[in-house]
């Protein structure tokens, strides 16, 4: 009686295996090392390892491993000197091609490495870093498509010989007409230009309103959504950090996460910076609709600017800073269509004078009424007026402005615009030391509270107890290599639920325990007190487990940021004490006390 | 060892009276306490800046309220935090100011009258993030009781998932009303713990429910009283022990996690022992004055279908 068939043993020992195998590289400590990743995003190679370590050993620096990880190549190093060293060499030569960023990377051995085990990541809160939640600003990505349709539905009347007006006010665009007459015509031209936008005709029977359709509306936020997650995460390699996290939350929200930064200011101005550039034409009879006056920036003047945008922001695709006859300037390239229409605007506009206008926006609080309020700040200034002297399709360069806004607007504009400008709302940075003393202290009370539980439980049931305690300290090496295996980072409120599921993680075996003691002292024989003791605590453990795991996935499924954190490591330790609580110790208690007669049991 | 040499025969529901008194005037304290004085709420729930600083020595509380005051920060709240060498600062939400300008506005203030202040944590939260945490928070809890709700109904029918879920119900009444009357702060992690009671505390309910079931099988003579007051007794070794690991744990880490950790902590110590009281009491009291028969615990049986269309 109480033996296990040979099947349970053995998927013990392969899960035990298992889990210490993927908890191991958790074993090792970090290392300096410098990490290298294309500016592209275009993974690196087995191939270009060999240039990036010759390239430290010229620097006079031995590399202690240099592997390839998720297309990056991480080199190691012995020493925090040596990691400088050789980043500062590998930085000058590399710059334009890639980012060079000093990390800590694991010291795991090859073969670990090529098993693809990798140890638990750290949170923020632990190793120090810099979080912030972004929010989209939906409003001004709808806005600027609208603008979008207001130009596009005006050139195509006028194309179409229909006179018109357009106007936007709020999310409606209208279109007054001359006369019923043309009402047909018009509609079908603003088919042929979107076919699913809402079209009403208004009741004074010469003028039609023009809506975007829920569908479009949608789409064009999650289009913003997305725009903004590439743009920023090709601003955010710009930064050179390693292992940077660039995520959406949430319908309009992303989540910025960089390990190791200190200074928030340092992603402030590539973050919600939304510098855009757009070209328009000086009016120069100063009359024509929709023809507005700019400010100059510092000494540039002011000029009135036609309404029809040349060129602008998204349509940039390449952007360099550098000199232009001694003067700080940005060499822009644009796309096709961008291209097209500046070769056709300079051709019909020789000798006639273009301006560049600069446009920036950011956020700002305000007090009205004794409330709070957010409200948007855009600048738009005039940077440079030039004489169209030459006819020029997509490439071309700016100038009027001085060599770190050149420097930081090749930035912005090469790493794409944003469609719409985002808000910092929630802003966390977490100093080094104070990580590690999270470190220290969540670990300190793991080991602590793991210890009173294993002497109370030894104290308490005895042998039985002891077998509970290696249930435990296997489930604690689970949850570990669970949270390896899954790449979730370990967070503060991680460790508290590591610690909070030690102490409940027992309660398998108490209620298992209690349960063979009553059988015992109602009569039962040890072998088969085991037995009942085991079948009959069951159903209330898996009552007990189902209802904290069903308040733990509603945590990790509504929670965010420390919530989630906590959820996940109480998650895993349900699950795996399930296993350790039950089929571990029944495996333990079969293999010492099955099989044999028993006078009494040690529980 | 064991707690009790035999299983023992205390008379809890004989009891049930003193408890639904009891019960009532913490509700109702809690209540009262939330309505008059609210929640201690943390940025995460209000907006704002907190910063955790470090010195080279003891921290001086009154200078740092000082100079921040001085510097236009409006009033800054200073308390030591963990060590006396550390201050946790927390200011109104700064306006016009974003979040780089006020890092270097803060710390240029502090390091002017003491250079070896060390910045540790800075955190900038906008209040609408808070009216998000707020509404997601209740949420969780709401769809977490009526999930619960519905699995211990599947389990156990309707009158025990009405005992349960009023003990957890009454836990969080309690728990958040122990922050309330102690003005304890009141942040992300507290809201974590009381999920984490809720898990704990039902758990405990169930274990002691599963026994009453078990017992209106076997004991078909008894009064309900009585076998809910036997089943008490047979799980009172048991869930004390779970309440004593989970506690030493628990201690442990209040102790030794810091003060990030130490209010989370805190809300489970008071949540397991709040916990093990309602799942002792409320749960079963309230399915006894519900009139619970052998009849409400049996699974449910499917009815034969008389009439096929």
């Amino acid at each position: 009686m109480n033996r296990y068939p040979f099947w349970l043993n053995a998927l013990v020992v392969i899960v035990l295996v298992a889990g210490c195998l993927l908890a191991l590289p958790n074993l090792y400590g970090s290392v300096e090392a410098v990490q290298v990743a294309t500016n592209s995003g275009d993974p690196y190679t087995e191939d270009d390892i060999e240039r990036f370590v010759r390239s430290a050993e010229n620097a006079g620096v031995t590399p202690e491993a240099a592997y390839l990880q998720d297309g990056r190549v991480v080199i190691r190093f012995d020493s925090t000197a040596d990691q400088e060293i050789a980043g500062e060499a590998l930085r000058e030569t590399y710059s334009r091609e890639a980012n060079v960023a000093m990390t800590l990377a694991p010291k795991l051995p090859a073969w670990i490495r090529n098993l693809g085990l990798k140890p638990m990541s750290l949170g923020l809160d632990l190793r120090g870093g810099v979080y912030v939640l972004l929010e989209v600003d939906m409003d001004t990505a709808i806005d600027g498509r609208l603008k979008g349709y207001q130009q596009d539905f005006d050139d195509r009347l006028r194309e179409a010989g229909i006179r018109h007006r357009v106007d936007l006010d709020g999310q409606t665009i209208t279109v007054r007409l001359t006369g019923a007459d043309d009402m047909e015509a018009a509609r079908e031209v603003i088919r042929e230009a979107d076919q699913d936008v809402l079209i009403a005709d208004v009741d004074d029977g010469k003028s039609l309103t023009v809506r975007m359709s829920e569908a479009q509306i949608k789409a064009r936020q999650d289009f913003a959504i997305e725009q903004n997650l590439t743009t920023l995460r090709n601003r955010v390699n710009q930064l050179g950090v390693a292992e940077p996290l660039v995520q959406r939350e949430g319908a309009d929200r992303i989540v910025v996460q960089l390990p190791g930064v200190q200074d928030p200011n340092q992603l402030n101005k590539i973050l919600t910076a939304t510098a855009t550039l757009e070209f328009r034409l000086v009016d120069t009879t100063g009359d024509e609709p929709g023809s507005r006056r700019y400010p100059g920036r510092g000494d540039e003047q002011s000029q009135v600017l036609k309404r029809s945008v040349v060129a602008s922001g998204d349509q940039i695709i390449d952007a360099k800073s550098g000199f232009s006859e001694g003067q700080p300037a940005v060499f822009i390239t644009l796309d096709s269509a961008g291209g097209e229409r500046m070769l056709q605007t300079t051709m019909n506009n020789l000798n006639k004078p273009m301006s560049t206008v600069f446009i920036e926006s950011r956020r700002e609080t305000v007090m009205r009424n004794g409330e709070e309020e957010q409200r948007t700040v855009k600048t738009e200034e005039i940077i440079n007026t030039a004489t169209i002297r030459g006819v020029f399709k997509n490439s071309f360069q700016i100038t009027g402005l001085t060599p770190m806004e050149a420097h930081d607007l090749a930035l912005l504009l090469r790493a794409g615009a944003l469609a719409a400008p985002v808000y910092k709302i929630d802003d966390r940075t977490t100093g080094p030391s104070l990580g590690q003393d999270n470190i220290d202290r969540g670990y300190n009370a793991i080991k602590i509270g793991f210890l009173a539980v294993v002497i109370f439980m030894a104290i308490y049931y005895r042998a039985f107890g002891l077998i509970a305690d290696v249930a435990l300290f296997t489930n604690l090496v689970f949850i570990v290599a669970m949270l390896s295996l899954l790449g979730a980072s370990l967070t503060l409120p991680g460790m508290a639920g590591i610690v909070l599921t030690v102490g409940m993680a027992v309660d398998a075996n108490v209620l298992i325990f209690e349960r063979i003691r009553e059988e015992i002292s109602a009569g039962a024989s040890p072998q088969a007190a085991i037995d009942s003791g085991y079948g009959k605590a069951l159903s209330s453990i898996t009552d007990a487990n189902v209802t904290t795991l069903i308040a733990a996935i509603v945590l990790f499924a509504l929670g965010t940021g420390p919530i989630k954190g906590f959820a996940i490591t109480l998650l895993l330790g349900i699950i795996t004490s399930m296993f350790t609580a039950i089929i571990g110790t029944r495996a333990i208690v079969n293999l010492v006390f099955g099989g044999r007669k028993l006078q009494s049991l040690p529980v | 060892m064991s707690l009790f040499g035999k299983t023992p025969s205390f008379d809890f529901m004989g009891k049930r009276r003193l408890a639904e008194v009891l019960s009532v005037i913490l509700i109702v304290v809690s209540f009262g306490s939330l309505f008059i004085r609210g929640l201690n709420f943390g940025i995460d729930f209000t907006g704002g800046v907190l910063l955790e600083v470090a010195y080279e020595g003891t921290a001086d509380l009154a200078e740092i309220r000082e100079v921040l005051t001085e510097a236009g920060f409006g009033t800054p709240l200073v308390q030591n935090f963990g060590t006396a060498d550390e201050a946790l600062i927390r200011l109104p939400p700064q306006e016009n100011q974003d979040g780089g300008e006020i890092r270097d506005n803060v710390l240029g203030a502090l390091q002017a009258s003491d250079p070896t202040v060390e910045l540790r944590r800075i955190e900038f939260v906008e209040s609408q993030v808070g009216e998000d945490l707020t509404e997601q928070g209740s949420l969780a809890m709401l769809i977490a009781l009526i999930l619960i709700f519905i699995y211990v109904m599947l389990r156990f029918r309707w009158k025990f998932a009405a005992g349960a879920i009023a003990a957890l119900v009454h836990d969080v009444v309690l728990l958040v009303g122990y922050f309330s009357v102690f003005g304890i702060g009141f942040d992300l992690t507290i809201v974590a713990a009381i999920l984490a009671t809720i898990g704990y505390s039902l758990n405990d309910t169930i274990v002691v429910f599963d026994r009453i079931r078990e017992n209106f099988r076997i004991m078909r003579r008894g009064s309900a009283v009585d076998i809910i007051n036997t089943s008490i007794n047979q799980m009172l070794a048991r869930t004390l022990i779970t309440a004593v690991t989970t506690l030493l744990v628990l201690i442990s880490l209040f102790v030794l996690g810091g003060e990030a950790v130490s209010g989370f902590a805190l809300a489970l110590i008071v949540g397991i022992v709040v916990g093990t009281y309602s799942s002792i009491y409320i749960a079963s009291a309230l399915a006894l004055a519900l009139d619970v028969s052998p009849a409400d615990l049996m699974p449910v049986k499917r009815e034969e279908v008389d009439e096929l269309p």
